[in-house]
């Protein structure tokens, strides 16, 4: 490429020649990279293709060992994330980089707070915090509030918000939309759509394929730390981009789903199951070897009704039955004991799957100590068989088992997460949201351990915010909306339409 | 008015710990013979400064999430330092307070210093460095005593009016202007002064903010690109400041110096009390040095409450112990309310 001639859009960030290594591995290869002014431009790739450093590198949270980046074809260097933001370079992390003590207002500007005399000025803070929020939809979101109080999504909202205070020419998403409810997504894309007519460089992450095809002006492939191909949104086929990301054919994208049983043993039953105001009597049952979704937007009940399952929730009312039998669950610990034999995939790994500083060995092993104990004391041998066979059975990539979890690629450590509740043999599994932010290959490893698991007698309760996930992979799909299930579909019932049609509560003469 | 419940609910601690004190010093008064009399308000104001500046002191490193052993030696060090000084000409004496201020300061910086360049954990770091700021203190005053000038120690620990009588300000004390504030004991104007002078906009700087980012999650202050190690050292700096202002003040309330290792101690687990009271959580992010200054209001109402009723001092720990996990377990009912136990662990 000579630079003598230019196109005319002119290149704002330019990547010449980045390489970064972490010690053996090569994140990043020899990638030469562009993003153009005024364009949204999306970044594809497994996990561990090198996006996440990308943007790292980017957004000077990491150096490159070798190569350049140049900003407006001048050279720069960002030894910290705040030298970025000072070039008007501002990312949103996937995992979410707010203060949860801080008021949402204090989160907001935290980055160069309005001052007077010096001083953080607190009305003028909270004046820019009502401004921004007002922009993005959030009327609802009091700047006072702590960020604690926020639900997941109110939080990725405030979220962009903060990067938005930051007054951006590069606005760098990664995963940023994952927690967001469909209305919220719509609005942030409208906000995007926006800055980048205003000239901005949007870069975004996702794994959402329908996302990135509302909104992506231009897409870029990375694979194994390298820069595969860059082309304009639309000029490659679905089935083209997913073969350059793993580099290899895929003929399916879910397992195929076996007919439906006649009349399957109910392994779980609800009758009139209510907590709060967010579970209104709710009517369900899951047969053995049956995958049911939960669908609709997010926040409607649907993580409620897995964490109350699980023993997690108080002063849960109606009836429980598993196996036939009655039962109360008050603590995880009542959930997994033998007669009930509940699994429960939570919704972050980080905080409620994993102990991130200890070893791979002891996080698979941690729910079923007792079964590998005698007396008292935990059983060695049994134990390392039972951490090889979970590993092998995930085929979970380790370079060893006593290596801290934390080393692991985001979607090996789920494949840990879910390994460690295999081991307890659950007969009932709750997933909540269990691919949110993973690679597809291994997206489609967990599709196919759930239909495995499924033929093996496991009844499983599947959240997904994906409506894709729930049309590929679910025997039935009951869809919530506020705290009640609205509608169950089945067989051929489940597609986009029904399920977005119950969703919202639409009328069903919609068909 | 959907702020005005945040906000008290954001600070019900605090409100707790006001309402706890005030109710148990108006008990005490009502039943002490000169109850509500202002020689009674100035003694008691002197007894409880120092206690109120080491709170303060301990405040900051624990809104950063560490917890700061070395306040009460810091403390005591000034203490013996100021010992040495605070005599002489007007200005000898000015000088002298500044370098214990300072020194104490100073005390806190190394500490800070050792936490963010030596990567060691604030509690165990300041043990060690507590331990050397005792050693100082006894080598600068191996048996109590020392040389404070009169006037200072007779002015800084009376009310306002013997400040102006004994320095010739405002007529002697005697302008008629004077006359509504001349009761005001000078310990609780300095409380006011220091927490308002120092408190306050150290809180609403951008790098008190950063002490509550760095307790409330280290990864996502420094995300955010926030002056870490900066907020850290000045945590520690502002820390050793007010538990220097602490060692002057018992100087001029002892008129001596003393390397009193026991008393270093007890002032720093007291510290840590007053702050818990004080309704600020030991995990960092949430809190605020005002409400210590009541925490150490309530200790030291407690002992005030021992002295009317003729208890057995004895007993005084096991009470303030019965206070201590009262004022924990008030914190801890929340627990009752949550219907999500998971949020138990967030």
């Amino acid at each position: 490429m000579s630079t003598a001639q230019r196109d005319p859009i002119q290149a704002h960030v330019q990547l010449t020649g980045v390489t970064k290594r972490y010690g053996g591995v090569t994140a990043l290869d020899n990638v030469d990279f562009e993003c153009e002014l005024g364009s949204v431009h999306a970044v594809l790739g497994e996990n561990g293709a090198g996006k996440s450093t990308l943007i790292k590198i980017m957004s000077g949270v990491v150096q490159p060992d070798e190569g350049e980046i140049r900003l407006n074809g001048t050279p720069v260097s960002f030894s910290h994330p705040a030298a970025a933001n000072a070039q008007g370079i501002v990312c949103i992390f996937q995992e979410l980089s707010l203060l949860s003590d801080l008021s949402v207002a204090d989160n907001i500007s935290i980055a160069d707070p309005p001052r007077r005399f010096g001083l953080i000025d607190g009305k003028a803070q909270r004046r820019r915090a009502e401004e921004l929020l007002a922009r993005i939809g959030c009327e609802d979101v009091n700047p006072m509030s702590r960020v604690r109080d926020l639900p997941l999504s109110r939080r990725q909202m405030v979220e962009i918000a903060k990067a938005l205070a930051k007054n951006p020419n590069v606005l760098i998403l990664d995963e940023a939309t994952s927690a967001l409810t469909a209305a919220d997504v719509e609005t942030v894309f409208d906000i995007l759509r926006r800055l980048r007519d205003d000239g901005i460089s949007i870069l975004t992450i996702s794994h959402r394929m329908h996302e990135i095809e509302a909104i992506a002006d231009k897409c870029s492939v990375f694979r194994n730390g390298r820069h595969i191909e860059t082309f304009q949104q639309g000029a490659r086929s679905e089935g083209e981009i997913v073969q350059m990301m793993i580099g290899r054919e895929i003929t399916a994208h879910f397992p195929p789903k076996p007919p439906p049983p006649d009349a399957p043993k109910p392994m779980l039953q609800l009758e009139k199951y209510s907590w709060e105001d967010k579970l209104k009597s709710i009517d369900l049952s899951v047969g053995a070897g049956e995958i049911v979704g939960l669908g609709g937007l997010d926040g409607q009940g649907q993580k409620e009704l897995l964490l109350g399952l699980f023993g997690v929730l108080k002063g849960t009312s109606g009836q429980v039955t598993v196996q036939g039998k009655a039962v109360d669950i008050n603590s995880p610990q009542d959930a997994k004991r033998a007669g009930v034999d509940l699994a429960l995939i939570p919704e972050d790994r980080k905080t409620e799957g994993l102990m991130l500083p200890m070893s791979i060995a002891d996080n698979l092993t941690i729910a079923s100590l007792k079964r590998l104990s005698r007396g008292i004391f935990v059983d060695g041998d049994a134990l390392t068989a039972a951490v090889e066979d979970g590993i092998q059975r995930m085929q979970i990539k380790v370079g060893s088992n006593s290596d801290p979890v934390s080393t692991l690629s985001g979607g090996n450590q789920q494949k840990v997460v879910i390994a460690k509740w295999l081991m307890t043999d659950p007969k009932i599994i709750l997933l909540n949201d269990p691919t949110r932010g993973i690679d597809v290959g291994t997206k489609q490893e967990i599709y196919r351990l759930l239909r495995n698991l499924a033929e093996t007698g496991a009844s499983i309760i599947y959240y997904s915010t994906d409506y894709e996930e729930l049309i590929g992979c679910c025997d039935r799909v009951a869809v919530m909306y506020d705290g009640e299930i609205v509608r169950e579909l089945q067989g051929d019932e489940i597609n986009e339409r029904n399920i977005i049609a119950s969703a919202l509560k639409m009328d069903e003469a919609a068909e | 008015m959907n702020d005005i419940r945040v906000r008290l609910s954001q600070n019900a601690a605090l409100l707790t710990a006001i309402a706890i004190f005030i109710l148990s010093y108006v008990f005490y008064n009502m039943n002490h013979p000169r109850g509500f009399s202002v020689a009674v308000l100035i003694q008691n104001s002197n007894e409880v400064f120092t206690l109120a500046m080491v709170a303060m002191a301990q405040t900051v490193p624990v809104l950063m999430g560490g917890l700061d052993l070395s306040v009460g030696a810091i403390m005591t060090l000034v203490n013996t330092i100021a010992s040495h000084l605070l005599n002489g000409s007007p200005l000898q004496i000015a000088l002298g307070m500044v370098i214990s201020l300072a020194a104490g300061a100073a005390c806190g910086f190394v500490n800070g210093c050792i936490v963010v360049y030596g990567r060691i954990q604030p509690i165990i770091a300041t043990l060690a460095t507590g331990a050397i700021f005792l050693g100082l203190a006894l080598f600068l005053r191996p048996s109590p005593g020392g040389n404070v000038d009169d006037d200072l120690s007779w002015a800084a620990t009376n009310d306002l009016y013997e400040i102006a009588a004994t320095y010739g300000y405002a007529q002697n004390g005697e302008a008629a202007w004077f006359q509504p504030i001349s009761w005001i004991p000078v310990p609780l104007v300095l409380l006011v002064l220091v927490a308002v002078l120092v408190w306050l906009p150290f809180a609403r700087s951008v790098t008190g903010r950063t002490v509550y980012a760095v307790g409330s999650g280290e990864g996502a202050a420094y995300m955010s690109g926030l002056p870490i190690d900066r907020a850290k050292i000045a945590a520690f700096t502002l820390g050793g400041f007010f538990a220097g202002i602490g060692g002057l003040y018992l100087t001029l309330q002892t008129s001596s110096g003393n390397a009193d290792i026991p008393q270093a101690g007890a002032y720093t687990l007291n510290s840590i009390a007053a702050v818990v009271i004080g309704g600020t959580s030991l995990l960092g992010g949430v809190g605020t040095a005002i409400g210590s200054i009541f925490g150490a209001l309530i200790l030291r109402t407690i002992s005030f409450n021992f002295r009317i009723f003729e208890i057995d001092p004895l007993m005084q720990p096991l009470f303030e112990g019965v206070v201590l996990l009262a004022a924990v377990s008030l914190g801890a009912f929340r627990v009752l309310r949550v219907k999500n136990t998971l949020e138990l662990f967030r």
